[in-house]
């Protein structure tokens, strides 16, 4: 395999609120090589979508980028070092904003919003709004910008393009919406798209729609896309790498067949067994026990410790970064989890288990009166 | 699949991370929270320090004028003497009385003006009929505070229920009521009020009621919009769906949770209703005299402003103060509701 | 849990006879030609449309209608879970307020323990709500923020007049335990508690009076995939232990086939099939319902082959399409029976009928156009000179002209533009009822 076209080692983003420090990210690594689809999936509070926009150097107040490094094709996006006095400022070598905007947004790196109103202005024609994207960024002339503009239009399958430029947004279905977002990050050709959430507002058979539309776009143009998500329907469809989050870190890395069939991680293990089937009755679902916790006030040692079937009491301990656990004639798999103990080497196996069923399980006990069931 | 018997959907959500996010939020809902706020402002607080003082002037006065002359009927206090103005007339000196060898148009007393030189005695100094200024102005709070309070209550009421009955129900409900509360916005508020009295009388209830009346379309505006958005929620509907009875719902869901715009307005309207009732009073309607008010005494010294400015001053700084101070503080009220509105 | 379960639920017929034996074959709910339409127009003049050109008065009334919800009918028996499923705008929420009077509908009939829905009002409606009781999608918006858990619990029992102020807290307090969360919280207001723990405040309140029906729209849509695992575990144990009936409505069909009986999909305001879970998810016959089942991704990557997208957006709701609703975006719409076309003809047909109904491509020459959609398949006939008249059309640059003369030609002259379709189908799985709206049944049912 080639070099990867964007690296993310260790990334740290913090927001600074009243109330102290929320770790949104924290120390996050992973990678995405070209004409590839990768996924970072977690639920809500798991910190992708901050992941997302710290690639593009988009977080917003009061987050900060505090470390780490990504670079894009060799092109230091977010770098850090250490000064004397022991804290992190940037290089010299990083990205100015004026290059990252000038250079980096837009033309190389695309972001597609879950909310596709809210990223067009519902007071400008949506034609209007392609075209400059594509002007500023392209560099042509106003007519040529036209003409890209509906081509791109119709090749991310919306009709009539032509008499559609001129429509204003609210105009739009919500999938078309979608679809103009994607032609509009397309159409400068970036070598790669990010894209937050983009199927999460549609109707299952818009989705169905635009993943498919997706999929043979990035084929035709070779774009590399990071496809954040919550649905693991969505990326066992779509990605070829998937990264799992967990409160601001990885939990697993791995191709998508083997995140599925090969799970490394008691995360995604749980997370599949909660979620019902589509394609085949489940009569009874295996939730995950307790809610995620606050990213301000994480617990100690491993994050997934509180909610792991698995855990044991040296993870209350030890914070397992993803490592990777393939076997030697894999692909690389990276799991964070310190059950591998031959990568580890933690004692984990003699370490005693800590029993959340219980721990964190009904802690009242359930009066009986009134009730029909025998529980 | 394999594992038979899990518990683990009874599980209880943890605990962690409520806690103390409960205090928090809790207090958040609460009058406390709100308070803070406004102790964190300090033009509001100066707001509300102005309003609780003119208040406590006004209960004062309240006891002194009205308590006392309503007890004094009673043969068991009229032994005591006990008559209106009986503090003022007992320790100090009578706010509606001539003073015998009184002095008129006197200036506050370091000064000197055509009437001679100020004296401690009136220390703000003497009116067209040498009464004291300070005490008539003492006496004058209880008129501005009450009727801006109550016409503002009467307002208030008038107008959520109005406004939170048409926004509720929608329709030709809304329709007829939001056309009929128009066509009082139509007229200009003076104007009403001046009908409303001329109908009425001069009673000084009936100028208040008016005004309050006249006040009901910016109330009844303000909390429609707001109940038509909370009407949307899903608990307003979920009442619905337990059957829990329209009126309960207005009460208990719609207007406690559509209220905080209109106590800001409320704020502001108290002053608005002290004005127009100085500006009534001024022109003749309203409190008459001898009874103290503010705006009495502006228009009384409208004749003799020459020889004494002092005598406009007084009650016009007054009436500035007062209104300010209501509008001060609302400002701060609505900063405080805001971030909560919003969430 | 699923072992306490009635098994026949899940299976067929005989377990529900017998778990609804004691309150004889009476389905709980009945609903009859259900319509719900919404005037499309808001303030008191607005139904007027002014004319200027017009002879005479200038103005006209005309009222547009929002056709939200159109002759549904079904059933919903003692005990079961009836799933509702369908995309955004489709009408299931509509449906359920409708069926539940918190709107009133425009025609139709709703039978629930005996009387006629949507015939009560007032006192006699309030006092009827008591057995039915519905939770929301919001977890956030349901619960009034102003109050505390114990109040928002005990509502529905104080406007029934429940018990007295004790007994309440005392229920309220049992119910939270129930419903998994702690009794402590009856304090607390709804802001300290995360997604789940609120819907478990609302099933605590739907519960509080011991309802016979609850209807669910979209209960778990809010929530996380692991804690919604938490919240349908606990509705399922809660309807056994309440004695409950469900209306589940959801857009998402994997939440649906785990929680559901019975199955029915909506389109476009109408129900388009319903059959028992296992015949629907294995044996769909509307081709909707595949369509559904075959773009919703699965989470697993070996499976996620098909994903048969359907074209095009669903159609305003103001002029749905006649016959079949479904028929604009259909795949398997019926060729008009004067054409005679094989199955590869009329797809070219059709294929090339929607784009230019939809203005798909730019205009090229007639022989590009020919080799396109049609290659070695153009059909000869009457097909075929309803087509060189297209062509002739759209050399001509009369885009729109082309795309009338092909809808006059080829789908308004077929069933399902012409028939409203309503099938009874042969179960392979299970033997409760298959309603299918599709004309794809005709023959089946002539056999029948």
């Amino acid at each position: 395999m080639t070099d990867p076209i964007l690296e993310v080692r260790d990334l740290q983003t913090h927001f600074f609120t009243a109330d102290g420090v929320v770790r949104a990210v924290d120390g996050v690594s992973f990678e995405v090589y070209e004409e590839e689809i990768v996924g970072i999936v977690g639920e809500s509070g798991a910190g992708k979508s901050v992941a997302a926009a710290s690639i593009m150097r988009l977080v917003e107040d009061p987050g900060e980028v505090v470390g780490g490094e990504v670079s894009f094709k060799g092109e230091p996006i977010v770098e850090f070092e250490e000064t004397e006095a022991g804290t992190r400022r940037p290089t010299d070598a990083m990205l100015s904003n004026r290059e990252m905007r000038e250079r980096i947004r837009g033309r190389e790196i695309a972001i597609i919003f879950q909310d596709p109103m809210e990223s067009l202005n519902p007071v400008f024609t949506v034609g209007g709004q392609l075209r400059e994207f594509i002007e500023i960024n392209r560099d042509v002339g106003e007519s040529e910008a036209r003409e890209i503009a509906v081509e791109m239009l119709r090749e991310v399958g919306i009709p009539e393009p032509r008499e559609r430029l001129d429509d204003y947004p609210h105009q739009f279905s919500g999938g078309m919406r979608q679809r103009v977002l994607i032609a509009m990050a397309l159409s400068c050709e970036p070598s790669l798209i990010i894209a937050d959430e983009p199927t999460t507002a549609l109707d299952v058979t818009v989705e169905g729609q635009i993943l498919e539309q997706v999929a043979d776009l990035q084929e035709k143009y070779g774009t590399s896309f990071i496809w954040v998500t919550h649905d693991l329907g969505v990326v066992a469809e779509i990605c070829d790498r998937v990264n799992v989050m967990y409160l601001g870190q990885m939990a697993e890395q791995a191709a998508v067949d083997a995140l599925f069939h090969d799970t490394r991680h008691p995360y995604t293990d749980a997370l599949l067994d909660s979620l019902p089937r589509p394609d085949r009755t489940v009569e009874e679902l295996r939730p995950i026990a307790g809610v995620m916790p606050e990213a301000i006030n994480p617990p100690s040692g491993c994050r997934f410790h509180t909610r792991c079937p698995d855990a044991r009491e040296v993870c209350r301990q030890v914070n397992p970064d993803a490592r990777d656990v393939s076997e030697s004639d894999e692909r690389p798999h990276r799991a964070a989890c310190l059950k591998h103990e031959d990568v580890f080497h933690e004692d984990y196996w003699s370490s005693p288990p800590i029993d959340n069923e219980t721990d964190s399980g009904f802690a009242v006990g359930r009066t009986d009166a009134g009730g029909s069931g025998d529980e | 699949m394999a594992t038979t018997g899990s518990t683990s959907d009874e599980v209880l959500d943890t605990d962690e991370g409520v806690g103390e996010a409960d205090s928090e939020i809790e207090s958040r809902v609460g009058w406390r929270y709100t308070l803070g706020q406004v102790k964190g402002d300090p033009t509001a607080l100066a707001g509300l320090v102005v309003i609780c003082f003119m208040s406590g002037l006004a209960a004062f006065a309240t006891l002194d004028a009205v308590v006392f002359d309503y007890l004094s009927e009673y043969a068991v206090f009229a032994q005591f003497g006990m008559r209106k103005y009986w503090i003022a007339e007992t320790f100090w000196i009578s706010p509606v009385k001539e003073p015998l060898g009184a002095r008129r148009l006197l200036p506050p007393a370091p000064l000197d003006n055509a009437y001679g030189q100020g004296t401690w005695d009136h220390p703000l100094g003497t009116d067209d009929r040498g009464r004291d200024i300070l005490v008539r102005l003492v006496y004058g709070s209880r008129i501005a505070i009450s009727v801006g309070a109550i016409a503002t209550v009467v307002g208030m009421v008038g107008g959520t229920v109005v406004g939170a009955v048409a926004g509720y129900y929608g329709g030709w409900v809304d329709d007829v009521l939001m056309r009929a509360v128009e066509t009082l916005y139509a007229i200009p508020f003076f104007i009403l009020v001046l009908s409303f009295i001329a109908v009425f009388g001069r009673n000084l209830a009936f100028v208040m009621v008016g005004v309050g009346i006249a006040s009901i379309p910016t109330f009844s505006r303000l909390i429609r919009s707001e109940v038509v958005s909370v009407r949307e929620e899903d608990y307003i509907e979920a009442a619905e769906a337990a059957g829990v009875r329209d009126r309960n719902i207005i009460a208990r869901h719609v207007i406690p949770n559509s209220f905080a715009p209109v106590l800001v307005q409320g704020t502001l309207q108290i002053g608005t209703a002290i004005l127009i009732v100085a500006g009534l009073s001024f022109l003749g309607f309203g409190v008459q005299p001898p009874t103290p008010s503010w705006g009495q005494m502006l228009s009384k010294s409208r004749g003799v402003m020459i020889e004494n400015v002092w005598f406009s001053i007084w009650p016009g700084l007054c009436i500035l103060v007062t209104v300010v101070a209501f509008n001060m503080f609302g400002d701060g009220l609505r900063d405080a509701l805001d971030p909560r509105l919003k969430n | 849990m699923s072992d306490t379960r009635d098994p026949g639920d899940a299976t067929g017929q005989a377990g529900r006879t017998a778990a609804g034996a004691s309150a004889g074959d009476d389905p709980l709910l009945r609903v009859e030609g259900l319509t719900k339409l919404f005037k499309n127009d808001s303030g008191f003049l607005s139904w007027l449309t002014v004319d200027r050109d017009a002879d005479g008065v200038p103005v006209t009334a005309d009222r547009e209608w929002v056709r939200a919800v159109e002759d549904v009918s079904f059933e919903i028996r003692r005990g079961e879970t009836l799933g509702l499923v369908g995309e955004s705008g489709c009408g299931k929420s509509t449906l359920a307020r409708t069926l539940l009077r918190l709107i009133d509908p425009t025609e139709g009939d709703v039978y629930f323990e005996g009387d006629n829905l949507a015939e009560l009002s007032g006192e006699a409606l309030r006092r009827k709500r008591k057995d039915m009781q519905i939770i929301f999608q919001d977890p956030q918006s349901s619960l009034d923020p102003r109050m505390k858990v114990g109040p928002i619990v005990e509502e529905p029992m104080r406007a029934h007049d429940m018990l007295d102020d004790e007994g309440r807290e005392e229920r309220a307090r049992e119910l939270l335990s129930r419903v998994g969360l702690d009794p402590q919280h009856y304090n607390r207001h709804p802001h300290a508690f995360s997604g789940g723990q609120r819907q478990r405040i609302n099933l605590a309140r739907a519960l509080s009076v011991n309802p016979d029906f609850v209807v669910c729209d979209e209960p778990t849509s809010a929530l996380d995939a692991s804690i919604q695992a938490q919240v349908l575990n606990t509705m399922r144990r809660l309807q056994e232990e309440f004695g409950l009936t469900y209306l589940f409505i959801s857009h998402d069909l994997s939440v649906i086939r785990h929680i559901s009986d019975r199955v029915a999909v909506m389109y476009l305001g109408e129900v388009v099939e319903l059959a028992d879970k296992e015949e629907l998810y294995e044996n769909p016959q509307h081709p909707y319902t595949q369509a559904l089942l075959d773009s919703i991704p699965v989470p697993d990557p070996r499976e996620s082959e098909t994903r048969g997208v359907l074209e095009g957006d669903v159609p305003s709701p103001i002029e749905p399409p006649s016959g079949c609703r479904f028929r604009t975006r259909c795949p398997e719409l019926i060729a008009p029976a004067e054409y005679d076309l094989t199955d590869a003809e009329w797809a070219a047909v059709r294929a090339f009928t929607r784009r230019v109904v939809r203005h798909g491509f730019e205009m090229t020459t007639q022989a590009d156009l020919e080799a396109e959609f049609f290659g070695d398949t153009r059909p000869g006939g009457p097909a075929g000179e309803a087509l060189d008249r297209a062509f002739v059309l759209l050399e001509r640059k009369e885009p729109d002209a082309a795309a009338d003369h092909l809808r006059d030609s080829f789908i308004e002259p077929s069933i399902c533009a012409r028939e409203q379709p309503s099938y009874e189908v042969d179960p392979e799985y299970g033997d409760g009822r298959h309603f299918c709206a599709c004309h794809l049944q005709r023959d089946e049912e002539l056999t029948h």
